[in-house]
Order: structure tokens, then sequence, then C-alpha cells
């Protein structure tokens, strides 16, 4: 393990994998595809990667007040990403975790982390988030198959 | 967070299942944002009208299922589809029915039916100072920024439990103390001319949206008052690039007669100077068209004014759309039936075009597949359209859009952004 972060857990819960990092907001909506998890938003950074099943790393959401229902929706279609770490209350995404607690009996874990704590993370670290909001940051497999 | 007699008598159940579902979430969320106490709202607008799958539908035939009754005046946003006229285009009958649904599910707690993302076009619309519960970020921003009224920008499914309850927590820009402009742009030289384009306003909100970030932004050195028009699409930019849910335009908005008010007497924590050089780059950002063929010019994002309708009808006049490329314009049953009645509709037809009411197209998939490029003058569905709909976006004003539709080709006129 590189290091430890420790968060708050706006929704607790416990999850694992590959880190999905960019210091640019994002909106699901006209941005995250919830049959594929792909982030389209064609001037995001990210554009074009796969978050689904990832740690999703970004300071806040921004634009469409869909964004929730899109998460949702990718909730119940197995393509969300396995946790959200924002540096804000990202409100939007807090209540798609719970809505979808409520409707599908599944969630995912969100935290929020310090600016300070958020820069220090990267893409492909391997990120391992606890119920308490701590967050074990490890170096990620060496692949190229990372999109 | 405090809790009312009210907010503890539905927390219990006692004013049925679907005030209880709803105003647990709120408190839930309330908690999450350490809000102090819950407060009344007026009225709301849903955005959550918006099909996205299984799971909206659900969420809204469950409210509706446990006998959901919205509890203020409360506005529909866009739904997934034209109610009556999808047929005419490419919307899977499967996609409509379901939309269809989650639209009557709406309907059915005593909503008024408007089925618009521009609520404020309506005669009813919120007064200065009221404490209102919207989604639809354009809205948002135009309800804060523009009419002075007090909303944070409620995601799907939040804002249905407000609607619902008629309560809130007190977070962000319904508490004054928020509201305080923190990050100023100065534009500097605009030429008259650009200022009072409908191309000018798109660019700007999305440069302000770029900058801003979740802070509040003030703008001074405009020297032309903006149209309702002009303000609307200020709001879709800045909603769309980044999430400003209230801006200041010194001199123009209510909440800043002056730079000390709009900052409250604070200091900007960042200063920002923009020339038409910089517009110039952000309005090169909005477009995506890497060649001229042009196959559709679509209208109305935000949904499309009467004040609009005016404007395009004399640039339609004698002319005739290239039979290559469909021409669209995008707003509500009650903006479409005024412009009817105002005779506005006719010189769009007869110029070949079509109007669709209810939705727009990045939220029913309406487009042919043979649609690989638009020109459109909205920030909005230039900033969408390349990732929701997998297109190439052309971005101009009016008058481009008409003259592009009627040559077949994408053509834009420079000269006011040359300065």
């Amino acid at each position: 393990m590189d290091q430890v972060v420790r968060g708050k857990p706006l929704v607790e819960g416990e999850a694992a994998g590959l880190a999905l990092w960019s210091d640019q907001p994002l909106s699901f909506w006209g941005g995250y595809d919830q049959d594929t998890g792909e982030i389209i938003d064609r001037r995001h950074p990210l554009s074009g990667k796969i978050a689904s099943r990832r740690v999703l790393v970004i300071p806040h959401t921004k634009g469409s007040s869909t964004t929730t229902a899109v998460l949702l929706e990718s909730v119940r279609r197995g393509k969300a990403p396995a946790a959200v770490i924002t540096t804000g209350v990202a409100s939007f995404v807090v209540l798609a975790a719970i809505v979808a607690e409520e409707l599908y009996g599944r969630n995912f874990p969100v935290v929020q982390i310090e600016p300070a704590d958020f820069d220090t993370l990267e893409s492909g670290q391997w990120l391992s988030i606890k119920r308490d909001g701590v967050i074990e940051v490890s170096p990620g497999p060496q692949t190229d198959s990372f999109p | 967070m405090k809790l009312s007699e009210f907010d503890r008598a539905c927390l219990d159940g006692d004013l049925g299942d679907a005030s209880q579902f709803a105003m647990s979430i709120l408190v839930r969320m309330g908690e999450i944002q350490d809000a102090a106490e819950m407060i009344d709202i007026t009225r709301a607008h849903i955005d959550s009208t918006l099909y996205q799958g299984e799971a909206t539908l659900e969420f809204a035939e469950r409210l509706a299922g446990m006998g959901a009754k919205v509890v203020v005046p409360t506005t529909l946003n866009v739904s997934g589809v034209d109610e009556r006229g999808w047929q005419e285009w490419a919307v899977p009958p499967e996609w409509a029915e379901k939309a269809h649904r989650q639209m009557l599910a709406y309907q059915s707690m005593g909503t008024v039916p408007t089925w618009t993302c521009a609520p404020y076009q309506l005669a009813d619309k919120p007064a200065f100072g009221e404490q209102i519960a919207w989604g639809e970020s354009n809205a948002v921003c135009f309800a804060n920024s523009v009419l002075g009224a007090r909303t944070i920008l409620y995601p799907d499914l939040l804002d249905a439990c407000a609607a619902i309850t008629g309560r809130v927590p007190a977070v962000g820009l319904h508490l004054d103390e928020n509201r305080a402009g923190q990050v100023l742009l100065e534009l500097v030289n605009l030429p008259e001319e650009l200022q009072r384009d409908d191309g000018f306003p798109p660019v700007l909100g999305h440069l302000l949206g770029s900058i801003a970030g979740e802070r509040v932004p003030v703008i001074d050195g405009l020297t032309v008052e903006l149209t309702e028009d002009q303000l609307k699409a200020v709001c879709a930019g800045a909603a769309t690039s980044g999430c400003v849910s209230l801006f200041h335009i010194i001199g123009q908005t209510p909440e800043a007669p002056s730079r000390e008010s709009a900052f409250r007497g604070r200091d900007p924590e960042d200063r920002h100077r923009f020339t038409i050089q910089d517009l110039r780059r952000a309005r090169a950002e909005l477009d995506t068209a890497a060649g001229e063929k042009l196959d559709m010019v679509v209208l109305g994002s935000p949904h499309f004014s009467l004040a609009e309708f005016r404007k395009l009808a004399p640039l339609l006049a004698g002319r005739q759309r290239n039979p290559d490329v469909q021409f669209l314009v995008t707003t509500s049953r009650a903006m479409r039936a005024l412009a009817g009645e105002a005779g506005l509709l006719q010189p769009l037809e007869a110029f070949g075009g079509k109007v669709t009411v209810d939705t727009c197209i990045l939220t029913t998939p309406m487009l042919f597949p043979e649609t690989r490029r638009l020109m459109t003058n909205s920030a909005k569905y230039a900033y969408y359209s390349p990732g929701l709909l997998d297109v190439e976006v052309a971005f101009g004003n009016m008058a481009d859009c008409v003259r592009s539709a009627v040559e077949g080709k994408v053509r834009v006129d420079d000269s006011l952004w040359e300065g």
C-alpha cells in the first residue's frame, strides 16, 4: 500500500477498483453512457474512458439535473462506477446512491476528500474504500488494457 | 437538522406513504449537506419527467402508486417524448410508450403539464425572493439570476420529493449569504453590435461556466442591456459548461445594481479580463463540425420563446430550406400556441420547417441515423450533441442557421467577431 487517505463517507460502503481521476467536473447526463459506463463528454479529459466498476475521482459534478437519473439507471444496468470520490458534497451522486439502495437494494459508496488529498491521487492506482471513508491507495496493475 | 412538526408527521407516515418516502430522502440529503433546518417552498419545477430508462419510470410510478400529490403549484420539465408528434420521427414505439407512462405518472400528481425547460416563459413565474425548488439547470440559473428567486439546482428525483412535501433543506442559494459574487469577469471593449447579437450570449455563457466552476460569477463591462432570450442563452451556456446556478450582471440583474451589491461588500476571490479574442476562442470550442455539408438545423434549447418565433419569421420569409436539410424548432405547447395565434408558424411551415414540443433532440431519440451534422445557435445543443447523439455540430447565430439551411452547407458570418 502506498498511502491512506481519510475521507468523509457521504454514502457508506465498501468498494475497490482502479482509479479514474480528473480535475475537471463532469455532467453524467450527456457525459456518461449508462449502457456502457463510457465517459462521453467529448470535451472532457476522460472522454472515451470506461468508468463502470472503477473508482471515479472528480472534484464535483456539473451541468444537468438529470445526472442523478443517469447514475441511477447505470446502477440498475450494472454499469455504475464502483465508487465515486469528490472534493465537494456531491449531492447528485449521493442522491443516486440513496435512491438506488431504496429501489434496487444496491448502492455505491460516495466519499468526500480534502482537495490536498485529491491532488495526490491519479488514474491507474488501485483504491480500496472502507465503510468509515478510509481509502487505501496501492499501485495499480501494470497493464496496457486500461482504456 | 431542526425538523418541524410537519416534517416529523411526514416522516412518521401520518400524511401517507408518498410524503413519508419523500421526506425521508429530503432529510437524509439535508443532513449530508449540513442543513440547519427545513424551509417552505411556494412552487416547484420537476425535471424528473425526463425518461432515462426503467429506473426513472419505476421511480415515477412508485410515487404515483403511493398516491403522491404535489402540495405547491408545480410545473413539469421536458419529457422523453413529444406526446402527439413522435411518429413523424425516428422514436422507437417502445421508448414512446414508456416515456409516455412517465408523463402520465407525473401528471397524476396534480401538476401542471407544461412540458418545458423554460418555465420562466410562462405567464405565472416566480417573484423576487421567492423560495422555490426547481430542477433543470438553465431554468434554475434563470430563476436565481434573472428573477431573483431562491433555488438550488435540484437533482432529478429530489425535485419531486420537494413538490410532494413543500419542504426543502435550507442550503446553498436558498440562503442570502451564499448569493454573493465570487469571481469577477470584466468584458473589455466588446462591440455593441456583437452584444446585441443572438450568437453572443451562448458564447458568453459557455465561457462563464468554464471559468466559474461552482462559484458565483459577476459580469461587468456589458454596455447593452441583454434581452430575456439573451439572458436565457447565457444561463444555458453557463449551466452546461460549468455548474453556474447564479450569476450577476452589474447594472442588469436584480441583485447587482452595483459591484458592491453583487459581491455583497466583499472582494472578488478572482478576477478575469476578457476581450473579443477570448470570446472567439470560446466560440470555437462550441463548434465541432469538420465539414460543411449540413443535415439539420435545430433551434430552441432552451425552448424557443414567442419573441424568438417573431425574430425567426422574417428571416424565413420567401425562402425554402434545402431539401437535404431538416429544419426544426423545439418549444413548449404554450409557445407554439401563441406563435400560431400570432401567425408566426405559417412562415416556418412554408420554409419547410417543423416544430417539436414537450421534449428536445437531446431527451428523445428522434433523429434519423443519417443525420450526421447539425447546426444550432444554442450552446446547450452544441455542447451535448457530440456525446449524446454522436453527431458533429456547427455553431452560428440564427441568421447563419437559416442561411445554412437554405444553402445546404454550413455558412457562418464572422464579421461581428472580427472586432
